[in-house]
């Protein structure tokens, strides 16, 4: 299956929670910290890397905090410069 | 581009904040769905190419601000009457696209005159119409749109349609009129609906770049603060209390 990450942005984040049911590979979580408004962020935890960029999350947040990149395939990545 | 994008030479960037949205803050509550809706109409605008002659038109309630969080031009219209100032701005200015963004409220109660006689006049304009069941901005009040028996803060026993009447059904009361060339009724209670309601709002606007006359979309949405829920059990409430009342589909099409 694709790779993927996602990045947050925890100062726009407003700790609704709404991404995290919303992911099916369950890699969201609350933060520790507040962020400057006092709530309690989203992060990415994904120690296994399961995340595989679906964007699920981001089209569902309602505040558009969530950048979402997918990782290129290994072997479409080396084909190229092979070809060349 | 967002500054915050940076794409590492192995990854495709997948999903980034669109530009037609601006980069403030906004003042919705946590898990309110208003900002899905903003977000999907600058997707739509981003992708069709039409923030720089798109204007704006809000209205009062909670999206009173939504001038601030478009990267469009915008107005702000008095109680219920964005699209009598659309019509105005877009009879003088036929190739910019003008779009109102209402809440149930400002559309179907103050404003029900003159949603209507536009829609009836054929105006090629696009109104989105946010469906929360309440009057957010001022404290939870009944609204036209309150669900039979539903509380709120001026009918704390619920809904008593024997005094009050029935909900009503703005996209299919538009979609009977003749002038209305588009008016479906979607929800954004998850992401497959979420996607839905992105592409009915696309169809909406392409419908005004076709000069094809009256579009609106109804988006059923949340009020985490006044229905006194957590987002997410907002959403189940849209999705099993809702959708019932107010079916998803396309009234005219
Ligand atoms: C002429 C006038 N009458 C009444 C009000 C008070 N008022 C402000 S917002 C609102 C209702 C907003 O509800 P809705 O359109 O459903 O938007 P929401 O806040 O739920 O997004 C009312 C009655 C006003 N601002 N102006
Ligand atoms: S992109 Fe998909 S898998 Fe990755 S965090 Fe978002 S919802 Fe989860
Ligand atoms: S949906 Fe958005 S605002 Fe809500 S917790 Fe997730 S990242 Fe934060
Ligand atoms: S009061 Fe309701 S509609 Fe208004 S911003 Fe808060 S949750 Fe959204």
């Amino acid at each position: 299956m694709a790779k993927g990450r996602v990045v947050i942005d925890v100062e726009r984040c407003k700790g609704c929670e709404l991404c995290r049911p919303a992911c099916p590979q369950d890699v969201l979580f609350l933060a520790d910290d507040l962020n400057s408004k006092g709530y309690r962020p989203v992060i990415l935890l994904d120690p296994n890397h399961d995340c595989t960029g679906c964007a699920l999350c981001a089209t569902v947040c309602p505040d558009g905090c969530i950048t979402v990149y997918r990782e290129i395939p290994a072997k479409k990545a080396v084909r190229e410069p092979a070809l060349a | 581009m967002n500054p915050a994008v940076m794409t590492a030479p192995n990854e495709t960037l997948v999903y980034a904040r669109p530009q037609s949205l601006a980069d403030c803050y906004t003042h919705y509550c946590p898990g309110c769905t208003h900002g899905t809706a903003h977000r999907l109409v600058a997707e739509v605008l981003d992708e069709l190419g039409l923030r720089e002659r798109t204007i704006l038109v809000a209205s009062v309630g909670c999206s009173v601000f939504a001038y601030n969080y478009f990267n469009v031009d915008a107005c702000e219209a008095p109680h219920g009457r964005a699209p009598a100032m659309a019509t105005g701005i877009k009879r003088v200015n036929p190739n910019n696209i003008v779009f109102t963004y209402q809440g149930d409220g400002d559309l179907a109660s103050i404003g029900m005159g003159e949603v209507i006689h536009a829609a009836a006049r054929g105006e090629n304009i696009t109104i989105i119409f946010l469906n929360n069941a309440t009057y957010g901005m001022t404290g939870g009040q009944m609204a036209p749109t309150t669900l039979p028996g539903q509380k709120t803060s001026s009918s704390p026993q619920g809904r008593d349609v024997a005094m009050t009447g029935y909900p009503l059904h703005m996209a299919e009361l538009l979609g009977s009129l003749p002038g209305t060339a588009y008016s479906v009724r979607r929800s954004l209670h998850d992401a497959r609906h979420v996607i839905q309601a992105k592409k009915a709002i696309r169809t909406a606007f392409e419908v005004q770049m076709a000069n094809k006359g009256f579009s609106v979309v109804e988006l059923l949405s949340s009020c985490p603060t006044n229905w006194g829920m957590t987002p997410e059990q907002s959403l189940t409430w849209i999705k099993e209390q809702m959708v019932p009342v107010y079916p998803l589909g396309d009234f005219k099409v």
